[in-house]
């Protein structure tokens, strides 16, 4: 296996990333609000040795175009269940796997989120990310009725009022980053010691206010939860552009591109690398998965024909904001193969399944086994905790003082 | 088993941070590691007790400007938490305590539809408030919340998070392949809710679940607390355990519940309690001394004394009596992050200084026999004897069980009283219903303009 191992996640949402995927004759479009659908879908990732599931979510319904307000659309897949609770739930069910929930920014608070994603790394023994994501729908701020968001239409993205707009929301996001991962170090390793001798529970000495003052809310801490076994939970964000590549920069562990074709790889490569320049990024760079739409099977006639067939009852082509692609297992893993020659810094994907659980289970059992024949993807999981599968270390408490560091 | 012996309630709460938990005991393990709620709740769940009980915490506590140290400190985050149980347990009820004035409408509504949907019903909300302005300090609207809009903010939430639980009906997923049509029309989910403390719209995106409405459980004693609950709650979580004011609160609580027209039998009153097991008697109230005597230690009744006396007590010696010292209510808050003990502290310390007197206790004592009120000690004949005469006469209608060791404490109760209680015909030898609503014999929740069988 090369120097740098190929990472493989996968992206779960509803029936899958094809609009009209919930009629495709193996979907369960009834069991989408049950446990066990989740469970199932965890477990298939987990049999194919995947790094992660990312589990979709934000704080209104789904519509086809993310910036509006909801489309009030009866024919697509339309509810969700809270993301972070469907990967607590899988936590015990599973035991390898990286556990990803989307939890979003904008209205919710640092605090809460920052106990929710401890806790899930302690009860997955280490397995927990966290995709972090803006909001910019008007609909979803009046669901909170706190503030108003300018509406944002995306024939006026590029504008000056616009980028400030999103500017902001990225601001907040990158000080709610900012907060959780200090809260998450606002408990020094250690820190319980239960000294009956002394009759303490903990070194109070080792926890920390966090002290975090900014333009949109301040915390207090320290955290109500211990320090979670990954130390800091691997934080993972999405990005098409400057922008957000500068907030994953900023931010995030992992971050999902978008290129169309193999050519695109190295420039997007580029563009990450001069978004960590810009914004004076210490520490490991970020991970770079590529994020794909994909539709497989053994021979890549019938994934081709059941998009063709979905294309159909959803009145147009399957489109994404990343490439879609509908083939085989075999043509699939030499893309993965060709698109990581374009780049030796594209360090694997993320996958969209068009539809749920086929595609999956396509991954799982034919893409998977076809990358391990060619000696490019691992044959069994070898690391414990999620950092480490991507290679980055436990991150020390920044509060610790340099006389425990050195110990 | 006769069917007409009224069926006692037994939940159970994770024994946490307070001076209730004797860490030190050689059986405590982990307050944090999930294989301890796992061995918890596959200890409840065999004795199928309905409901398991979260607390919440929301900044750590504070003494002066330390953190505490003395007491367990930390907890995970409840709704982590009971997600992950709903994944290994299958009947058992999972209550969470969630404050009402940190969190939005919305996203309350959410979680909570979401842990009912992925426990298949067996999600409950214990209700909790806070204008606590330390405890503020750790979010985005801080500490402003006035204390006269504490129970307005609660019951327009709980009035809001119902109503978007209304929202979906119960046919409102229609996922038919042939015609294409996923939901039942483009009006799922619309909801707008305007008050003095919110004014929201939109669509809420979670489907119905199946209780409907998850259970919800409150903790209020204060007059205006028992209405709120008498209004709103279907069961309420009380410290009241000594028999005669247990009656007098159930007495008082039932008849608030009808005035506000609603059926007695519809508000459940579940006091906290612990039990203390021996073969004999003597047993039972020799560990009962043990246990007390490491749950308020010396400098816990210094501490315990300080949340009514509002000052530094640390020169004052707990085996003394009880000091003459006046409390200082007004000064801003000396210990953080627990819950007031007492409206009049002055009266308090005046009661406590008497109780010193006439008794000729310490202030160790005094602080000990004060917090002595929710603990069943005896042989597991006699215990079992107790709860059901709590319920039969109509001071409770069970309990919300703690322990002083977790995860491990109630192990006992379920392996020796547990099955007593079956025995006498008053609690169920296996569960019956397929919802924390049916096995609590609660009605199920309606949703306007949709019959409950629906």
């Amino acid at each position: 296996m090369s120097e740098n191992p190929l990472h493989l996640a996968v992206a779960l949402d509803g029936a899958g990333w094809h609009p009209a995927a919930w009629r495709d004759p193996n979907a369960t479009p009834e069991a989408l609000f049950t446990p066990g659908y989740w469970t199932a879908l965890v477990q298939a990732a987990e049999r194919g040795l995947l790094d992660f599931a990312t589990i979709e979510d934000a704080l209104g319904l789904q519509s086809d175009d993310h910036l509006s307000r909801t489309d009030r659309r009866t024919d697509r897949v339309r509810g969700r269940l809270d993301a972070e609770l469907i990967a607590a739930f899988t936590a015990p069910l599973t035991s390898r796997i990286g556990l990803v929930p989307t939890v979003t920014t904008t209205h919710t608070e640092p605090f809460h989120i920052a106990s929710a994603l401890a806790t899930l790394d302690h009860n997955s023994l280490g397995r927990a990310g966290w995709r972090v994501q803006t909001s910019v729908r008007t609909d979803e701020a009046a669901h909170f009725g706190r503030r108003a968001l300018p509406e944002i239409r995306r024939e006026a993205l590029g504008t000056p009022e616009v980028d400030a707009a999103v500017a902001d929301l990225f601001e907040e996001a990158a000080d709610a980053v900012e907060v959780v991962r200090r809260l998450w170090d606002s408990w020094e390793d250690g820190t319980e010691i239960r000294d009956a001798a002394t009759n303490r529970f903990l070194d109070r000495d080792k926890l920390h206010h966090v002290d975090f003052s900014g333009r949109f809310f301040s915390v207090r801490g320290p955290s109500i939860v211990p320090r979670p076994p990954q130390g800091q939970p691997l934080v993972v964000a999405l990005a098409h552009a400057r922008a957000a590549y500068e907030l994953a920069a900023r931010s995030a562990d992992v971050v999902f591109t978008t290129p169309r074709n193999a050519a695109e790889v190295p420039g997007i490569v580029a563009e990450v690398r001069a978004a960590e320049q810009a914004v004076g990024r210490t520490g490991a760079p970020l991970r770079v998965l590529a994020d794909l739409v994909v539709s497989v099977d053994d021979d890549g006639q019938e994934a081709q024909d059941r998009v063709r067939r979905l294309d159909e009852l959803a009145e147009q082509p399957l489109r994404s904001d990343a490439a879609v692609v509908a083939g085989s297992a075999t043509e699939l893993a030499d893309l993965v193969q060709e698109w990581r020659a374009a780049s030796p810094e594209l360090d694997g994907f993320r996958l969209r399944p068009a539809v749920l659980p086929t595609d999956l289970d396509a991954i799982a059992d034919g893409l998977v086994p076809e990358l391990q024949r060619r000696g490019a993807f691992r044959s069994a999981y070898d690391t414990d905790s999620l950092r480490e599968r991507f290679g980055l270390p436990r991150p020390a408490s920044r509060y610790a003082t340099n006389e425990e560091v050195a110990r | 088993m006769s069917a007409d012996r009224k069926q006692v309630i037994l939940g159970a709460y994770f024994p946490g941070v307070n001076h209730d938990t004797v860490w030190s005991d050689p059986a405590s393990g982990s307050h944090i590691d999930f294989a301890s709620f796992e061995h918890w709740a596959r200890t409840a769940e065999r004795g199928k007790l309905d409901l398991l009980f979260l607390a919440e915490g929301l900044r750590l506590r504070t003494r002066g400007d330390a953190i505490f140290d003395q007491d367990v400190v930390g907890r995970p985050d409840t709704f982590t938490v009971l997600a992950s149980l709903a994944a290994i347990t299958e009947d058992i009820g999972l209550a969470g305590t969630i404050n009402s004035t940190f969190n939005e409408p919305y996203e309350l509504a959410r979680k909570f539809a979401s842990l009912d949907l992925l426990s298949g019903g067996r999600a409950a909300w214990n209700v909790v408030t806070s204008f606590d302005a330390p405890t503020g300090e750790n979010f985005r609207r801080g500490g402003f919340l006035a204390p006269s809009q504490r129970y307005e903010r609660a019951g327009e939430t709980l009035e809001a998070v119902r109503r978007l639980w209304d929202s979906w009906g119960s046919d409102a997923v229609v996922a038919d392949r042939e015609s294409g049509r996923f939901l039942r029309d483009e009006h799922v989910g619309d909801f707008a809710v305007r008050g003095n403390q919110f004014d929201i719209a939109g669509r809420f995106s979670t489907p119905r679940s199946p209780q409907g409405h998850p259970v919800v459980l409150q903790a209020g004693e204060s007059p205006a607390g028992r209405d709120f609950a008498a209004k709103h709650s279907d069961a309420i979580f009380s410290r009241y355990q000594q028999f005669d004011e247990a009656r007098a609160f159930y007495t008082d609580v039932k008849a608030r519940v009808a005035k506000a027209g609603r059926n007695p039998d519809e508000v459940k009153i579940l006091p906290s309690a612990a039990v203390i097991l021996g073969d004999t008697e003597a047993e039972a109230h020799d560990r009962h001394a043990d246990v007390r005597s490491r749950q308020v230690d010396p400098l816990t009744s210094i501490v315990l004394a300080e949340m009514v006396w509002n000052r530094d007590l640390s020169d004052v010696d707990p085996d003394g009596p009880v000091p003459d010292l006046e409390p200082t209510p007004d000064a801003p808050k000396w210990i953080k992050g627990r819950a007031p003990l007492t409206q009049d502290a002055h009266a308090t310390a005046e009661a406590w200084r008497e109780l010193g007197r006439t008794e000729g206790l310490s202030l160790r004592q005094v602080v000990t026999k004060v917090f002595d009120r929710n603990v069943f000690v005896g042989t597991p004949g006699k215990v079992a004897a107790e709860i059901e005469r709590y319920v039969e006469q109509e001071a409770v209608d069970g309990f919300i069980l703690g322990s002083h060791v977790s995860p491990s404490g109630l192990d006992e109760v379920v392996d020796r009283v547990v099955p007593l209680l079956q025995d006498r015909g008053v609690f169920r030898t296996e569960y019956t219903g397929t919802t924390l609503r049916d096995n609590l014999g609660l009605e199920p929740a309606e949703r306007f303009g949709e019959p409950a069988s629906a």
